[in-house]
């Protein structure tokens, strides 16, 4: 097998045992990316020559037999509205398309401390507003297993990436779906952790009580092991958990006898897919063969959290986007004379279709006359979703059901109608209104080729479970696809 | 229709954003689409229901005053579309 579709963990093992060495391995994701990215188009900024300089020192490092740790020399590719230091960060956006941080995110110093090797910055959906990421400023990324359908939004770089075998691992955001989405279309697993458990200090916001990073990864044991390195209290971020984390790759245990499952009905109605369904139906019944518990559930207020997130995403957004006017930072239109047409023409002309609707949601909802009929009333039906799924954590451990209803669709499908697009994520953003971990792992294949995800949900701070299912299932689905690209 | 051009021209006035015309009535009619899906909330009954505009039970955070590392000056400007005299130069408010 190459080298660049090795899993972080056996690249872990095959240096040790002096097999193969990080030279080796990034270039081989190196020789990937320029095999396949023009078609691809997961990258906005390569680090070729950094990344391969940081594998010669580490080469070194580790030949004078200097301790390393889980993700010591892995490529790993960062989504571009993270933070990194010296290196453009741009949102996919043109507003800002010139933008060099002068620091690096909590994320980073993370991985930093681990000495990791940053590949590039990759695509997305502009702002991380998207389903499909065709809403970037760099153009649409491809899924890899079809490249005339979308990978998914709006982690879409980050998804087609590790599907493609052009970075071991990682690392996206997901304010609605936006990292399990785009991993259940592109087959490989996304995870979305525990509002609060990993620092959003250096994401440029999107919504801010929503909006968490997490891992990209081809199995459980590297998203597990991803996730010890980026969860963690920092005291740059005020809404950080000061909670003690776990070994996360300590619950990888192929044992799920006696877990009780609940299976959202609102979750499987007739708007997801047959085949969709038939692969989540097919894996729960493994994990009845395991001896899990699965019952079906109402949990009634789903039916309202689409609705109240395109109220809730769009109000933070608006609000949070207001710093982009062109006085510190990013592109200014040049040509206005006074300072509120600067703000004006430079948002005009910089930001996308789909970040100015959004902004227009979120503006109106917010404004005198519609505040309460809409942001407070949202804030409560939030509040409603929340105690079902408390109710509904009181009787399971964990939720399970597709990530999303269909497969990866064609390119320009559903770009004319903002509404169908935004009803791809109909089973992802319950868990983002509740702050709850979740994640998407490839349940199989369509007829026609293509990965179906399905997602398992557990309650706060509840990544035991989540990781004890999804690792399970994992085992019994037994999916090993790789797109033919 | 849940909202006029009208309605949209001001809400583009306060969101500090340009349309055309044509911009204008486009952006009319896909909000009015989507505000008309949101609005589906309203039947729900909240009644007694407290508001949730943050998972968490967010307090302040606070920590010791004590001084450490901050941005230079240098490092601030660096982003600057234009600067003058170690400040951001902006053109004349109107």
């Amino acid at each position: 097998m190459d080298l660049n579709y090795l899993t972080a963990h056996d690249i872990k093992d095959k240096i040790k045992k002096k097999e193969i060495s990080c030279r080796e391995v990034t270039e081989s994701v190196f020789s990937r990316i320029e095999e396949v990215d023009v078609s691809i188009n997961a990258y906005i900024r390569l680090e070729k020559d950094s990344a391969l300089k940081s594998a010669d020192r580490i080469d070194k490092k580790i030949s004078k037999g200097e301790d390393t740790c889980d993700f010591t020399g892995i490529p790993v590719g960062i989504k571009d509205n993270i933070c990194t230091r010296d290196i453009t960060t741009t949102c996919a956006s043109k507003i800002l398309n010139n933008y060099i941080p002068i620091y690096d995110a909590g994320v980073i110093k993370r991985l930093k401390s681990q000495d990791y090797i940053l590949t590039g910055k990759l695509n997305m959906d502009e702002f991380a507003m998207g389903s499909s990421n065709e809403n970037s400023f760099f153009g649409p990324v491809s899924n890899p297993w079809d490249t005339e359908r979308v990978p998914g939004g709006s982690s879409g770089g980050p998804a087609a990436s590790v599907a493609a075998g052009e970075a071991i691992c990682s690392l996206g955001s997901d304010t609605g779906g936006s990292i399990r989405q785009p991993a259940s279309l592109c087959g490989v697993v996304g995870f979305k952790p525990t509002y609060g458990l990993v620092s959003r200090y250096g994401l440029v916001a999107f919504a801010s009580s929503l909006d968490q990073i997490g891992p990209f990864a081809r199995d459980m044991e590297d998203c597990a092991a991803l996730l010890n390195v980026i969860c963690g209290h920092d005291s740059h971020d005020s809404t950080s958990l000061d909670a003690e984390v776990p070994d996360f790759k300590s619950f990888l245990k192929d044992e799920i006898k006696g877990m009780r499952i609940g299976v959202p009905s609102q979750l499987m109605l007739e708007g997801i897919d047959p085949e969709v369904r038939g692969a989540v139906n097919s894996a729960l019944k493994m994990a009845e063969d395991m001896g899990a518990k699965v019952e079906e559930i109402s949990i009634p207020n789903l039916e309202y959290a689409l609705n109240v997130y395109y109220i809730i995403a769009p109000s933070e957004a608006s609000s949070n986007l207001s710093r982009f006017d062109g006085v510190r930072y990013g592109f200014r239109d040049s040509d206005a004379d006074t300072l509120r047409n600067m703000y004006k023409k430079t948002r005009a002309r910089g930001f996308g279709d789909e970040v100015k609707r959004r902004i227009m949601i979120g503006t109106y909802c917010l404004s005198a006359g519609y505040y309460d009929a809409y942001y407070e009333k949202a804030l409560k039906v939030r509040t409603l979703i929340i105690q079902d799924f408390n109710d509904a954590f009181s009787k399971y451990d964990v939720l399970i059901s597709p990530t999303s209803p269909t497969t990866a669709f064609k390119k320009g499908e559903k770009t004319d109608d903002p509404l169908s697009m935004y009803m791809s994520d109909i089973c992802t953003i319950p868990v983002n209104l509740a702050g709850l971990p979740a994640v998407s792992i490839p349940a199989g294949l369509s007829n026609d080729g293509l990965p179906i995800g399905l997602q398992v949900m557990g309650n706060v701070l509840r990544e035991d479970n989540v990781i004890r299912a999804a690792y399970a299932l994992e085992k019994a689905i037994g999916f090993k696809g790789i797109p033919k690209i | 229709m849940r909202i006029s051009s009208d309605d949209a021209k001001h809400v583009a006035k306060l969101a500090e954003l340009d349309f055309s015309e044509d911009e204008i009535k486009k952006i009319t009619l896909q909000l009015d689409k989507i505000l008309e899906h949101v609005a589906r909330i309203s039947a729900v009954d909240t009644e007694g229901v407290k508001n949730t505009s943050h998972v968490m039970d967010i307090k302040n955070v606070f920590r010791d005053d004590t001084p450490a590392d901050t941005l230079s000056q240098e490092d601030a400007l660096k982003n600057a579309p234009l600067e003058q005299d170690d400040g951001f130069r902006v053109p004349r408010i109107d």
